[in-house]
C-alpha cells in the first residue's frame, strides 16, 4: 500500500466523527431518493404492467340508457380501436355487522369469456357461469374487509328488492386500483365494493335488456382521446350522456396519477435538498479540514507530489466518505422502500406490487451524491493546492484585524474578553460565520419541512371535519328527491337536526376552457351543518345571485369577478345556462361552484329538491336510525362523518410515516452540520485556546470562547432556518395537483419550535462532545505544533 | 583558516560548471498589509558535490533563497538555472517535476506527516521516485533502523529531523537543501543531525546547501555564503573543513 493511501486511512480514522456524520447526511439524502424514487418507479411499472395486461380503457362514458345498436356507431368513431359497452349501477349492500349499508357498484361482464377492455384479474374462485343470475365476483379489497370468500352469500338491494347473491370469485380490476364510490375522495374498503355480474343477469334487474349505460373504449395508436371523448359525447347526446371523458378523469386513474405526480416531484425535491445540504457540508468541512492540512499539503508538494496527485488523494477521501454514505443510503432506502410500498398496498391495489430496487435509481443516487460531494470538495482542494508550497509552509500572516464598527461603537466593551474574542472572530471572518449560520439554518429548515405535513393534515382535518362538516351522517340519493324527505327524516326517533342539500353535476365553460364540477347549493341556515372550508379560515359569502366558484376554477377558466360562464347541467333536462360569477371561494380541495339554494332551484327550474340530507342524532339511537335511513327510497349511500375521518386518518398514515422519517433525517442533518462546525472550530482554534489556558484562563473561560462562537451560529441560524423552512414547505406543497388539493403550507408555532429545539439540541450535544475535547486539550503539544 | 573575501557574484574560481546558477534574484512578499523585500538581486552558484552553508541572521533572506533554488517558490525577478533548465520561467508542473526528480528537502520543523510512521514518511517519497533507496535502508543510514514503525509523535525532535533527512535522501537526490535543520534542536542532537548531512554529502556525493543562523556550523562547509538584508555579504572557502562532531555552540 502506498504511503499516501495509509495517510488516507489514518486521516479517515482521525476524522471519524466528522466522516460518520457526513456519511450519515449523505445516507439520508440517498435513502430518501432511493425510497421515494424507487417507490415511484415500482408503482409506475406495476401500473403499466397491470393496465397493459388487463386492457385498461382510454375513454370512459356514462349514459342514462342507450340501445345496443349505438355501440357499433361508437366503434366507428375515428381513432377508436375497441368499444365495450356494459351496465354499471350503484346499489346498497346491507352487510352484516355494519349499521349503515355499504355501496356496491355492479359492473356487468360478458356471460362468457373476458371483457375486451377493463378485464378483471381473478384472485380466488372462478368466473360466473352463464345462466346463473345470482352469481357475483367481488372486489378483493371489499371481500378482504368483510372476510368474504367464494361460496359466501352477499345480501344486496337490487332495484328495491333484497336478494342474496352468491360469491363465486374474488377479483381486482385496473378500473379500481383506487376504489372509491361516487363523489368520495376517501377510500373505504368496507363501505365500497364492486360486484361483477353476467350482463344477462344484470339487464333484467334494471330493465336494461338490449341497452347499456356505460362505455369503455380503447384508442388506436396516435389517436386523440379528447377528440374521441367529444365525439362519443356527441353520439350519446340523445341518450342522456352523463360523462364522456378520457382516462385522466377516471377516478381511480386520476387519484393514482395525482399520487404518482406528487411522489415523482417529491422524489426529486426532497433528496435534492438533502444532497444539497450534504454538498454544502462537505464543502465547508473539507475547506476547513484542508486548511488545517495546508502544511501537509505543502510538504507533499515540496517532496514532489503533483497537484493532481494531491487532489486525487483528497478526492479519494471524499469518495470513501460519500461512497460509504451512499451504500448505507441504498440499503436503508431499500428497507424503507419496502415499507413504503407496504403502506401503499392497501390503497392502490395491484396484482403484483413489490418494491424493486431499480439499479438505475441506485446508480443515479450514487452518482448524484458523489458528484455533489466532489463539487463540494473540489473547490476546497483546488484552493488548497494552489498555494505555493513555500508560502503554505510559513505560518499564516497575521489576519488583518480592524476594529469593526460594532466595536468602535463600544458595544464589545460590554461583553468581556471571551465575548470580545467571539465577536471579533465572527465579525472578521464574516463569510465563514455566514456559511456556518446557513448550515445551521438548513438543518432547522429540514426538520421543519419534514414535520410540517403533520400540521397541514391536522389543519385540513380540523377545518374540514370540525369546522365545515358537522353532520353525523349524510344520506345521499341516486337522483334528486323532493324536499319532503327532510321532514320525514326530521320525525325519525333520535334525529336532532336535518339539513337538506342539493348538488348538481355540471359542465362549466368559459370560451374554450371547461371543467366538470358540482354546483353546491349553500344552505341559508344560521348555523349550518355543512359549510365550505376556506384558507385562510372565514365564512364563504354566497352571492345573492349568480354563483361563486373555487378561485382555482376561476384561474383555470380565466374568469374574473362578474364574468359570465356557460353551465351545462349534466342531469335531468340537461339545460344550458348563462350565469354570472359573483364570488370566489378559497376552498382547499376539488373544483366547485357554490350558490344560494333559491338560485340553484331557479337555474334548474325545480322547487326544493335535494340530493342528500345531513343529520345529527342522539348516539343511543344510532343503529336503529341508520338502518331506517337505508330503507329510504332511492338511497345511494349512508355515510357517517366519523367513518370518513377514520378512513382519512388511515389513508394518510403513509404520510405520517414519511414525515417521521424525514424529521429523523432532518435531525441527523442538524446534528451533522452543527457537530462539524464545532469540530472544525475546535481544530482551527485549539492553538489560541491552549495559549489562553497557558496564560491562566480556566476551562470554562476557554469553553466560552469556542462554544460562544457555536452558540452565535445556532442563535442566528435558527431564525433564518425558520424562513427557509417556510420556503421549503411552499416548494413541497407546490408539488401537489392544485386542482385536487390546495393545502396551505402551514406549520404551527410548535413545529417551528420543534425545528429550533432539534437544532439547539444538536448544538448542545455537539458542544458537549467538543467540550470534552477541550478538557483534554494538550497544552504543550498544541503549542509545539505549528499548524 | 578561512579567509573572508567579499566577492560579488561567483564564489571562488572553480574549474567545473555550477549545477545551480542564480542571477539577479529579487523577491518581494506581501505580508498582510506590508511589502517585504526578501532578496535584492542575488547572484549565487552551487557546484557539484560541494556542501555550502548559507549563513545569515533571521530575515536576511536565506530561506527565501533556498525556497527559490529548490523550486518551492518563484522569484519576483531574476534567473535561476538548473543544468539546462530555467527555473525562473518554469511552469508549476515543471517545478514539481524538478523537485520530484532532483531535490531533497529538510525543514526546520521537519514537516513530517503526523499520521504516517517513520518508514511511511520516507515511503511517501520513494513511492514517486525512480530507483530510490529502500525506506528502511534510508532510515538506517540516519541511524534509525530500530525506529521504523514509530509515528512522529513517538520520536524526539532529533529523531524526527533524521527521519526528514532519510526522506530527503531516499530518492537519491542530486541536490539536498536543508533549511535550519538544527534550528529546533539542542546542540547535542543538532550535531548528530549535521553528521548525517555531512555523511550524505561525502558518501553519496549529494550537492548540499544548509541554511543556518548559527555561525559555528559554517565550519563544516566547503564554502560559506553570508547573507544580510537580502544581499550576499561575503563568500568564503574553508581551507579546512571541521567535522560536525567538533562543532560547538
Amino acid at each position: 500500500m502506498r504511503a499516501l493511501d495509509r495517510k488516507l486511512l489514518r486521516d479517515l480514522v482521525r476524522l471519524w466523527g466528522q466522516a460518520v456524520t457526513i456519511a450519515l447526511v449523505v445516507a439520508c439524502g440517498i435513502a430518501s431518493f432511493v425510497t421515494m424514487r424507487g417507490t415511484y418507479v415500482s408503482l409506475v411499472s406495476a401500473r403499466d404492467a397491470y393496465y397493459d395486461d388487463r386492457r385498461f380503457g382510454d375513454v370512459f362514458a356514462h349514459v342514462e340508457r342507450a340501445p345496443d345498436i349505438v355501440a357499433s356507431r361508437l366503434a366507428e368513431i375515428d381513432g377508436v380501436a375497441v368499444v365495450h359497452t356494459r351496465i354499471v349501477r350503484d346499489i346498497l349492500l346491507p352487510v352484516e355487522g355494519m349499521p349503515e349499508p355499504a355501496v356496491g357498484r355492479i359492473v356487468s361482464i360478458p356471460p362468457r369469456g373476458e371483457p375486451p377492455l377493463d378485464a378483471i384479474r381473478l384472485r380466488r374462485g372462478r368466473m360466473v357461469e352463464p345462466g346463473r343470475s345470482d352469481e357475483v365476483i367481488v372486489l378483493e379489497s371489499f371481500a378482504d374487509a368483510h372476510h368474504l370468500q367464494p361460496g359466501d352469500l352477499l345480501p344486496a338491494v337490487l332495484n328495491g328488492t333484497k336478494k342474496d347473491l352468491r360469491i363465486v370469485g374474488v377479483a381486482m380490476s385496473p378500473e379500481f386500483v383506487f376504489a372509491v364510490g361516487r363523489g368520495s375522495f376517501i377510500q373505504d374498503a368496507k363501505r365500497f365494493g364492486v360486484l361483477w355480474m353476467a350482463r344477462d343477469a344484470v339487464a333484467p334487474v334494471f330493465r336494461m335488456e338490449g341497452a347499456f349505460d356505460d362505455v369503455v373504449a380503447s384508442l388506436q395508436p396516435g389517436a386523440s382521446g379528447t377528440k374521441v371523448a367529444a365525439e362519443m359525447r356527441r353520439h350519446l347526446e340523445p341518450y342522456g350522456v352523463l360523462t364522456s371523458d378520457t382516462r385522466d378523469r377516471q377516478i381511480s386513474h386520476h387519484v393514482l396519477e395525482g399520487e404518482l405526480q406528487q411522489l415523482g416531484t417529491y422524489a426529486v425535491v426532497t433528496p435534492a435538498i438533502f444532497l444539497g445540504v450534504a454538498a454544502f457540508l462537505l464543502n465547508v468541512v473539507l475547506a476547513r479540514t484542508l486548511h488545517l492540512q495546508r502544511g501537509q499539503i505543502a510538504t507533499l508538494k515540496a517532496v514532489g507530489y503533483t497537484n493532481v496527485e494531491i487532489g486525487l488523494h483528497y478526492v479519494e477521501l471524499v469518495s470513501i466518505i460519500v461512497g460509504a454514505g451512499a451504500v448505507l443510503g441504498i440499503v436503508l432506502g431499500d428497507l424503507l422502500g419496502q415499507g413504503m410500498i407496504g403502506l401503499y398496498r392497501p390503497f392502490f391495489r395491484f396484482p403484483d406490487l413489490a418494491f424493486r430496487l431499480d439499479p438505475s435509481v441506485a446508480a443515479t443516487g450514487v452518482v448524484v451524491s458523489v458528484t455533489s460531494g466532489l463539487a463540494g470538495a473540489l473547490s476546497a482542494v483546488a484552493r488548497a493546492v494552489s498555494v505555493p508550497p513555500a508560502e503554505a509552509m510559513r505560518p499564516e500572516a497575521p489576519t488583518v484585524y480592524k476594529k469593526p464598527l460594532l466595536e468602535r461603537l463600544g458595544v464589545l466593551r460590554l461583553v468581556g474578553v471571551s465575548g470580545r474574542m467571539v465577536m471579533r472572530e465572527l465579525l472578521r471572518r464574516p463569510t465563514r460565520a455566514l456559511l456556518s449560520c446557513i448550515g445551521v439554518a438548513w438543518a432547522t429548515a429540514i426538520v421543519i419541512a419534514g414535520y410540517f405535513a403533520y400540521d397541514s393534515l391536522d389543519l385540513l382535518m380540523s377545518l374540514q371535519f370540525e369546522g365545515a362538516q358537522r353532520e353525523d351522517v349524510e344520506v345521499s340519493f341516486l337522483r334528486a328527491v323532493p324536499g319532503t324527505v327532510t321532514n320525514e327524516a326530521r320525525h325519525l326517533p333520535g334525529v336532532v337536526e336535518v339539513e337538506p342539500h342539493r348538488a348538481v353535476p355540471v359542465r362549466i365553460r368559459k370560451d374554450n376552457a371547461y371543467r366538470d364540477v358540482a354546483v353546491l347549493a349553500q344552505t341559508d341556515r344560521e348555523i349550518p351543518l355543512r359549510t365550505v372550508a376556506q384558507w385562510p379560515p372565514r365564512k364563504l359569502e354566497v352571492p345573492p345571485s349568480g354563483i361563486a366558484i373555487s378561485q382555482k376554477l376561476g384561474d383555470v377558466l380565466g374568469v374574473r369577478l362578474g364574468d359570465r360562464v356557460q353551465i351545462e347541467v349534466l342531469e335531468g333536462d340537461r339545460r344550458m345556462l348563462d350565469v354570472p360569477v359573483n364570488g370566489f371561494a378559497e376552498d382547499m380541495f376539488g373544483l366547485f361552484a357554490y350558490c344560494a339554494p333559491n338560485v340553484l332551484a331557479n337555474m334548474l327550474g325545480e322547487e326544493g329538491n335535494v340530493s342528500s340530507i345531513l343529520l345529527t342524532y342522539e348516539k343511543d339511537e344510532e343503529s336503529a336510525l341508520l338502518e331506517r335511513l337505508a330503507t329510504f327510497p332511492g338511497v345511494a349511500s349512508v355515510t357517517r362523518r366519523s367513518e370518513i375521518l377514520a378512513q382519512f386518518r388511515e389513508q394518510t398514515e403513509h404520510m405520517w410515516v414519511t414525515t417521521t422519517i424525514l424529521t429523523l433525517f432532518g435531525a441527523i442533518i442538524a446534528f451533522g452540520v452543527v457537530y462539524n462546525q464545532a469540530r472544525i472550530a475546535l481544530s482551527m482554534r485549539s492553538r489560541d485556546l491552549a495559549s489562553l489556558r497557558v496564560l491562566g484562563f480556566t476551562r470554562a473561560e476557554i469553553s466560552a470562547v469556542l462554544l460562544g462562537e457555536l452558540a452565535v451560529y445556532v442563535a442566528i441560524g435558527i431564525p433564518i432556518g425558520m424562513y427557509l423552512g417556510q420556503w421549503l414547505m411552499n416548494v413541497i406543497m407546490s408539488t401537489a395537483d392544485p386542482e385536487s388539493y390546495r393545502m396551505p403550507a402551514f406549520a404551527t408555532a410548535r413545529t417551528f419550535a420543534f425545528g429550533a429545539v432539534v437544532t439547539a439540541l444538536a448544538g448542545l450535544v455537539s458542544a458537549l462532545a467538543v467540550r470534552r475535547k477541550l478538557d483534554h486539550l494538550d497544552l504543550i503539544g498544541v503549542l509545539k505544533t505549528r499548524e | 583558516m578561512a579567509l573572508d573575501t567579499p566577492v560579488p557574484g561567483h564564489g571562488t574560481a572553480r574549474p567545473e560548471r555550477a549545477v545551480l546558477e542564480a542571477r539577479g534574484l529579487t523577491k518581494v512578499y506581501r505580508m498582510g498589509e506590508v511589502d517585504v523585500v526578501a532578496l535584492r538581486g542575488i547572484d549565487f552558484d552551487l557546484f557539484r558535490g560541494e556542501l555550502v552553508v548559507l549563513l545569515g541572521a533571521s530575515g536576511s533572506g536565506k530561506s527565501t533563497l533556498l525556497n527559490i533554488l529548490g523550486g518551492l517558490d518563484t522569484a519576483t525577478d531574476g534567473a535561476v538555472h538548473w543544468s539546462d533548465h530555467d527555473l525562473a520561467s518554469a511552469t508549476e508542473a515543471e517545478l514539481t517535476s524538478y523537485r520530484r526528480e532532483h531535490v531533497g528537502f529538510v525543514f526546520q520543523f521537519y514537516n513530517l506527516i503526523p499520521s504516517l510512521t517513520a518508514r511511511e514518511n520516507v515511503a511517501l517519497v520513494t513511492d514517486i521516485a525512480d530507483d530510490p533507496l529502500d525506506p528502511a535502508e534510508a532510515l538506517s543510514l540516519v541511524g534509525l533502523a530500530d525506529r521504523l514503525d514509530h509515528f512522529p509523535s513517538q520520536l524526539s525532535g532529533g529523531e524526527q529531523q533524521r527521519v526528514a533527512i532519510a526522506r530527503a535522501i531516499a530518492k537519491k537526490p542530486e541536490l539536498l537543501l536543508c533549511d535550519e535543520p538544527t534550528g529546533a534542536l539542542d546542540a547535542e542532537t543538532g550535531r548528530v543531525v549535521l553528521e548525517v548531512i555531512d555523511r550524505v554529502n561525502r558518501e553519496l556525493g549529494t550537492t548540499t546547501a544548509v541554511i543556518t543562523h548559527n555561525a559555528p556550523i559554517a565550519a563544516m562547509a566547503d564554502r560559506v555564503v553570508g547573507l544580510s538584508d537580502g544581499r550576499i555579504a561575503y563568500v568564503r572557502t574553508n581551507e579546512v573543513k571541521k567535522s560536525p562532531s567538533e562543532l560547538t555552540w
